[in-house]
């Protein structure tokens, strides 16, 4: 689905005053297209993706999903938070299965095929407290997959993991995407992973929040990071990066 | 791989035996020492039979009692009342906290009336409820219903109150339908203050019979002590005493049990390591 964008104007109302965190944020994402977002810490790029899925409806403005105005949260909306969220009481096909029965045949051959791609075999029945950060946020993204959302939220999914789990889950990323041309849209601080996995890259200014740029990333996939196109466009990302306040943290 | 987690698991199984039966061991070492004490101070008639029994006179006892099937009857008499009135006490808690808890409406109309209750000992309204409904079961299941109905209450409404909002997004993405929500975020969150709840309703349970029991009865544990204390059986009196523990701390132990199942996905500290 595409998505329409139109922030006006999102507050927080504090005790000192009115916090202005997003600010004239408007953009048009196509269907299926993949998005990438990158901007300094609290500018509120989480903010920005809690509206889309509908979490939070307290802003001045509207998001529209195809032609549908987002209003609540739906499965329709998947969101992979930046912390894993589990429920530590299920195990980790629990969890991922969660309100859906692995008594069914067919949830359970869909879990069971999850848990290997995000390379969990054998920890089915491990509860969270037995898993690492990197592990518990796979299992996280094995949830949302599970329900085949239209539009795919993820909010540093990858932040957490080593450099190699890392990769291999943006190749799992890229290959759902391609089989089901979700509409994705993800947050990140890594300025590689932006470049290697969006269509465009959305740079984000602080105080207030705000698009910067859109940079369009026209590289076919697969993409190599050693390429000399693949290192231009990132160069160029990192040009409009430096003209914003803060660094991000890895370059 | 698989066949080493299992001895691995196997091993981990048998050193977690060996520890239980430590833990056992080292719990007793006390009660032990203080038996032995007890007993050479009888022996040696330091004491008189009246004050303090020795153990073995109270083992002696125990073995009449059970033997003339007077103990057991006493102890049914007790545990049925006992139990029916923390079922509908705690039961009545369970589900007054559960209503407080999810909706902050019924917060505001039934909790101040009953935070004010708590605060009244309810053993001053034992002569009330002696007067209303007189000396028999009713009076003391109802006294037993209300000592246990508080813990529960108190600890289920603080266990809901505790879920971390951030699942209840996760929850509202995923679309959980009321009750999906109840079974999987809800109770489970509040389970552990749950079982608390039930731990220290059951211990209130328990005083409550005592005290019921003590004011005025004809049968029951409670009963049994007031009777030998008439007649100076101290020895008995013991034995009732002792009962009154072993019951309590075995029902404890139940629960214990029950959080151990229940609250293996827990990750808090458990103390020494
Ligand atoms: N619930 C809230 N109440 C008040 N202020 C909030 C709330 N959530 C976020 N903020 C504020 O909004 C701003 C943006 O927060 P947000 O979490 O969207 O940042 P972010 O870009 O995701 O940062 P990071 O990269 O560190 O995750 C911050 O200044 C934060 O203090
Ligand atoms: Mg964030």
């Amino acid at each position: 689905m595409d998505i329409t964008i139109d922030i006006r104007d999102k507050s927080f109302k504090k005790e000192r005053g009115v916090v202005h965190v997003l600010d004239h944020v408007y953009f048009h994402i196509d269907d299926g297209e993949f998005i990438t977002v990158i901007g300094p810490s609290g500018c509120g790029k989480s903010t920005l993706l809690k509206i889309v899925a509908g979490l939070d409806t307290d802003y001045d403005g509207s998001v529209y999903i195809g032609r549908q105005k987002v209003q609540k949260p739906s499965v329709e909306q998947g969101f992979v938070f930046q912390e894993h969220r589990l429920f530590p009481w299920l195990t980790v096909e629990e969890n991922i299965a969660a309100d859906l029965s692995l008594n069914n045949a067919e949830i359970r051959k869909k879990v069971d095929e999850l848990i290997d791609i995000v390379r969990l075999g054998g920890f089915e029945k491990a509860y969270p407290k037995e898993l690492s950060g990197g592990m518990s946020q796979r299992v996280a993204i094995a949830r949302a997959l599970l329900r085949k959302p239209s539009v795919l939220l993820l909010d540093e999914p990858f932040g957490a993991l080593d450099a190699f789990t890392r990769s291999h889950l943006q190749e799992v990323l890229l290959q759902v995407w391609a089989e089901t041309k979700t509409t994705m849209i993800l947050v990140t601080h890594d300025l590689d992973e932006s470049v290697y996995l969006g269509n465009r890259v959305a740079v984000m200014d602080t105080h207030p929040g705000r698009i910067r740029h859109l940079i369009p990333i026209d590289l076919p996939f697969p993409r190599r990071k050693t390429h000399p196109s693949f290192q231009k466009l990132r160069q160029k990302v990192l040009r409009e990066f430096e003209t914003i306040s803060e660094p991000p943290t890895t370059l | 791989m698989p066949s080493d987690i299992r001895t691995s698991r196997q091993n981990v199984r048998n050193t977690s035996n060996h520890k239980k039966v430590k833990k056992i061991l080292s719990g007793m070492i006390v009660p032990i020492i203080i038996a032995v004490i007890w007993q050479c101070i009888g022996t040696l008639e330091l004491v008189t039979q009246i004050v303090l029994p020795t153990p073995w006179d109270i083992v002696l006892a125990a073995k009449n009692l059970l033997a003339s099937g007077l103990l057991l009857t006493h102890l049914k008499v007790s545990f049925i009342r006992a139990a029916v009135g923390f079922i509908i006490g705690g039961g009545l808690g369970l589900f007054f906290g559960t209503l407080v808890g999810l909706s902050t409406r019924s917060e505001h109309l039934l909790d101040p009336s009953l935070q004010m209750i708590r605060t009244v000992p309810h053993l001053a309204v034992t002569p009330l409820f002696i007067l209303w409904f007189g000396l028999g079961d009713t009076s003391k299941v109802l006294l037993i219903a209300l000592g246990a109905f508080f813990p529960l209450y108190v600890n289920t409404f603080l266990g809901i109150r505790r879920v971390d909002a951030k699942l209840f997004d996760v929850a509202r993405i995923l679309e959980f339908s009321k009750w999906k929500r109840m079974k999987l975020l809800i109770l489970p969150a509040a389970l552990p203050n749950i079982l608390l709840g039930v731990r220290l309703s059951l211990g209130a349970a328990w005083l409550s019979l005592v005290v019921a029991e003590l004011m005025g009865s004809t049968e029951g544990v409670g009963y049994m002590i007031m009777d030998a204390r008439q007649f100076s059986n101290t020895d008995i009196v013991f034995v009732g005493i002792i009962i009154f523990a072993l019951v309590g701390k075995l029902t404890d132990s139940l629960v214990r049990l029950m959080e151990h199942h229940f609250l293996k996905w827990q990750d808090t500290y458990r103390g020494g390591a």
